[in-house]
């Protein structure tokens, strides 16, 4: 790790620079905090948490995970047991020792659309001791009637092809949809009923107000060229500038990257079922084969603890082979 | 009546089945005239189309095939075909009766674009 760090403005032993080119770490999670848009962050070490970890877990009003491409119906090599690695990605969360109070499911639950793989799903997460999870769709969830069997199962309440908003301990969580009627060519999209809606969604909060917004699909462009990215999600994040804190969770390309950009952190999750390779760095976006005794060190959760105020939000990820 | 109804029912089931069967294109084919039908193939390997150009006269039938261990749909920008989400090696199968360029791409990985010239 240390051949990567170049600057090390924090002392925390990895800068940006350094962390953005080794963002596909197998087997270690990362914590991270932001202090008004200034990013630190810090390796999390296999096992227990140390000390400097504790510190920004410290004081937290309360603390959501972020899970994300389960693929329930998945089965080739690159992970024969999808199902068995969601129950083990539940199993962690019903180990953290603070409980999360909800979970956020970043898409492609399943791998087909098939209700058969949706039962499946459900009935694993069914077992995670959090109050709620709120879903977005990724791209596999909506392969037929046009998305209705998501909405039916996942979506209830929700606008349009999916999104909502829902306020929780003075943060405000914003839902958005970026797999549907896509463009040929094109990326992700949100589309201009779903952006009229955000616009207005947002118009009533204080610019004080922490934001959190997750969508399946990144919102910001990791790498066009294997459709990592949404079209017109710079006009989606145009609505957000004015907020002090806002964090953007995204999955889709299941493996941990981040950035800042002025207020607004972005972060994608690992995914519970199969790795994908780094940017550029494979022929094609598909699963990635590893050995099966290092598959659960590059799937995962994401803990996100909350702190107000501060505008600290603590994003720790851990992967599932992690005791 | 009921049994009737329930025979009904069985039959077009049993005929859709057929005609979503991998292996089926004999059934969609059309044949234009004394000629026999003519098919061309286009595989899907690591999120591509190829080839990505295919040339063929009208009344062939094109037939898909996926090679990736993650689903594809195959739609025109037209909106003239699409597939449903085609697993691992599941089949796609449309014929072309008139000339023309049909653009087409993956309508979940929409970078995946090709074309189909008919002449």
């Amino acid at each position: 790790m240390a051949d990567f760090i170049r600057d090390n403005i924090n002392k925390d032993g990895i800068d940006r620079r350094g962390f953005l080119q080794c963002m596909a770490w197998a087997g270690t999670g990362v914590l991270y905090t932001m202090h008004g848009g200034i990013l630190k962050s810090l390796p999390l070490a296999q096992g227990a948490m140390g000390g400097d970890q504790m510190k920004n877990m410290k004081g937290a009003d309360f603390s959501f995970i972020q899970i994300s491409d389960s693929h329930i119906g998945f089965s080739k090599e690159a992970n024969p047991d999808v199902t068995a690695t969601l129950q083990v990605a539940v199993d962690r969360i019903n180990s953290t020792a603070a409980q999360p109070d909800f979970l956020l499911h970043t898409g492609d639950i399943s791998q087909l659309s098939k209700p058969s793989e949706f039962d499946t799903a459900e009935q694993v997460l069914k077992g995670a001791k959090a109050g709620k999870i709120f879903y977005v769709p990724g791209e596999h969830d909506v392969l037929t009637d046009d998305g209705q069997q998501y909405l039916d199962r996942f979506g209830k309440g929700t606008k349009g092809k999916g999104w909502y908003s829902f306020d929780h301990k003075g943060a405000h969580f914003i839902g958005l949809v970026n797999v549907v009627d896509l463009k040929a060519g094109g990326l992700g999209s949100l589309g201009s009923s779903q952006l009229e809606w955000l616009a207005d969604d947002v118009k009533q909060l204080k610019s004080s107000t922490p934001v959190v917004v997750f969508a399946h699909i990144p919102l910001w462009t990791v790498y066009p060229e294997w459709g990592w990215g949404t079209d017109d999600s710079q006009q989606a994040l145009g609505y957000l500038k004015r907020f002090g804190s806002v964090s953007v969770l995204n999955g889709h390309i299941h493996q941990i990257m981040q950035k800042v950009e002025g207020n607004i952190s972005f972060h994608t999750a690992l995914s519970t079922a199969f790795p994908q390779p780094a940017p550029g760095t494979a022929p094609s976006p598909g699963p990635m084969k590893v050995p099966a005794d290092q598959l659960r060190n590059v799937l995962g959760i994401t803990h996100v603890n909350f702190v107000q105020g501060s505008h600290s939000l603590a994003v720790v990820d851990s992967p599932l082979a992690q005791s | 009546m009921k049994k009737m109804t329930w025979f009904l029912e069985l039959a077009a089931t049993v005929a859709v089945a057929i005609a979503l069967m991998p292996g089926s294109t004999p059934l969609l084919a059309v044949s234009a005239g004394d000629k026999p039908a003519s098919g061309a193939t286009v595989k899907i390997d690591n999120f591509s189309f190829g080839p990505a150009d295919v040339n063929v006269p009208a009344g062939t039938t094109v037939t898909w095939t996926n090679n990736d261990d993650v689903p594809h749909v195959v739609a025109s920008d037209d909106k003239l075909f699409k597939s449903k989400a085609l697993d691992t090696d599941d089949h796609f199968s449309f014929t072309f009766t008139k000339p023309g360029t049909y653009a087409y791409y993956c309508a979940i990985h929409p970078k995946m674009t090709a074309k189909i010239v008919v002449h």
